[in-house]
């Protein structure tokens, strides 16, 4: 029945690509020395952020641009932008 | 495009689409520019549009615009693991004109209403970002966008930028929100045939039904989970506020995936096909966190302004009628030939004197008491399904006997006073 995981439910969606990024990590060594839990890779509902042992990965093409990530971040670590106009996510229902 | 308009009006969703609708029906010169490819693709809804508010911007809109369906039942559930204390209203005048509430598909419904914007003269543009407001000695005098050459110019400039609202935090009007002033929610649209809808939640076809679940379906966290039925899909989704959801350490995705293989959810959406996956934050500080509202030049609405009743699930008829109030305010100002702070503070006594401030005020403290003690969802949604089930249990113990076990349990659960301390505080959070 219906969808299994974050990718399954990914795949559902309509997103127009940025070629830039509009969600920054500031700094990478905040992540790595001040951040043992790695907060936004739990609550970012899209999985946007992933951690690589040095460093943030950030995969701002699947981003649903809620915004979480920027007030969530215990330390004000992430600049947010919206995509260009008419990019990013597409809802095509609700 | 240096052309100077009106009024500009920045995202079109309920509550900018509402002002710019009204901004131009009385014949005002206005431009309603929306970041997303079509008015609706950047805006997410639970799914329930009230009636009233849409109504006095649009009569008889329910036989033009695209809605699901009318709600007709509302239920309301305590779950717990295994089990759900249920309770209720179906009403069948809600089944007909002039009906109380809708299910609604937002990119549908939001693309339609800013048609009649356009069809009132109002001048849509989407796919155009607004970076920042032009700010000359004090007042808001335009916007800039990211296109080329993107400054247009205005009288008065409206923020209906929602949730995230960047313009009004960069006009200073709001601090950066706090995690526990903003809900995570996130949903899918599942497709069911209509006739699997009707049978199992007992509807006829024009007819639906909205269920909230507290409890269990945000394992005991500060939130609700809902699903609405749609013509021919159901909406399901769950949120909690984003201080609880870092708290608990929750993936939303998978909160929704517990949500949607609880035993008692299941069966009601077994078969159905994922169609789209939806987050979104929903602003639910409430009294206290609402900005400031009129500036020189500039009035915020809607989300932007956290217009949100999130303890009875009301947002978009807010954004509505505080777009409505914000109409008449500028319609006045221009009267006047006065786009000053002072001036423009009308629409700020509108939004104060309107039911959307006096619901905010009653609920002032609901949230910040729910979530600073959380034995509410916590504790008291699993006694009461214990007590229910001992209740109607028929195991040959008296009915008295059975109702003092059941208060023994609950206090030796709590402590006496601390259940009264309990009942208490929750009453003066929502009286």
């Amino acid at each position: 029945m219906s969808t299994k995981n974050i990718e399954e439910k990914q795949y559902l969606l309509r997103f127009k690509c940025d070629t830039k990024s509009h969600l920054t990590v500031l700094d990478h060594d905040i992540c790595m020395t001040k951040c043992p839990d790695k907060l936004c890779t739990v609550f970012c509902p899209a999985e946007v952020y992933k951690w690589e042992g040095t460093r943030m990965q950030v995969g701002y093409e699947g981003c649903h641009e809620c915004g979480s990530c920027r007030i969530g971040c215990p330390y004000q670590n992430i600049k947010w932008e919206y995509p260009k106009g008419g990019h990013g996510i597409v809802f095509r229902l609700a | 495009m240096s052309e100077k308009f009106d009024v500009i009006v920045v995202g079109a969703g309920p509550a900018g689409t509402s002002c710019a609708y009204t901004c131009a029906k009385s014949g005002l010169n206005v431009l309603l520019i929306e970041r997303g490819e079509y008015p609706g693709a950047k805006n997410v809804m639970g799914g329930v549009l009230y009636r009233k508010q849409m109504e006095e911007l649009i009569p008889e809109f329910w036989k033009e615009a695209p809605l699901e369906r009318p709600v007709i039942e509302q239920r309301f559930w305590m779950m717990d693991k295994e089990s759900v204390v249920s309770f209720g209203y179906k009403g069948l005048e809600w089944a007909v004109e002039p009906y109380n509430n809708f299910t609604v598909l937002r990119a549908q419904f939001d693309q339609w209403f800013a048609g009649k914007a356009v069809e009132a003269g109002a001048l849509l543009i989407n796919e155009t970002v607004v970076t920042e407001c032009i700010v000359e000695n004090g007042k808001v005098i335009g916007v800039r966008t990211d296109r080329p050459n993107g400054e247009v110019y205005a009288d008065v400039v409206v923020l209906a930028d929602g949730v995230n609202s960047l313009l009004s935090k960069q006009l200073g009007f709001h601090k950066e929100f706090r995690p526990d002033e903003v809900a995570l929610t996130v949903m899918e649209v599942i497709n069911l045939p209509k006739e699997k809808i009707n049978d199992r939640f007992n509807l006829e076809d024009n007819q639906g039904c909205t269920i909230e679940i507290f409890g269990d379906s945000t394992k005991g966290n500060l939130g609700t989970a809902f699903l609405y039925t749609n013509k021919e899909s159901l909406n399901i989704g769950v949120g909690t506020t984003l201080s609880s959801m870092i708290n608990a350490k929750m993936k939303p995705y998978e909160l929704l995936d517990y949500l949607k293989n609880h035993p008692m959810v299941k069966p009601l959406i077994s078969g159905g096909e994922s169609a789209e996956y939806l987050a979104h934050l929903i602003p639910e500080g409430g009294y206290r966190s609402v900005p400031k509202v009129a500036g020189n030049g500039v009035i915020v609405i809607g989300d932007a302004a956290q217009l949100v009743n999130a303890i009875h699930r009301e947002g978009s008829n807010m954004a509505m009628h505080s777009g409505l109030l914000a109409a008449e305010s500028i319609i006045e100002a221009k009267h006047r030939g006065d786009y000053s702070e002072a001036s423009l503070n009308l629409y700020r006594e509108k939004l104060y004197d309107s039911f959307i401030i006096k619901d905010l005020e009653k609920y002032k403290d609901a949230a910040h008491t729910f979530e600073k003690y959380p034995q509410y969802f916590k504790e008291y949604v699993p006694m009461m399904n214990k007590a229910m089930s001992k209740f109607f249990t028929v195991d040959g113990t008296p009915k008295r006997d059975k109702q003092k076990q059941i208060m023994k349990s609950v206090t030796s659960e709590r402590g006496t006073l601390r259940v009264i301390q309990d009942i208490y505080r929750a009453w003066k959070a929502v009286k």
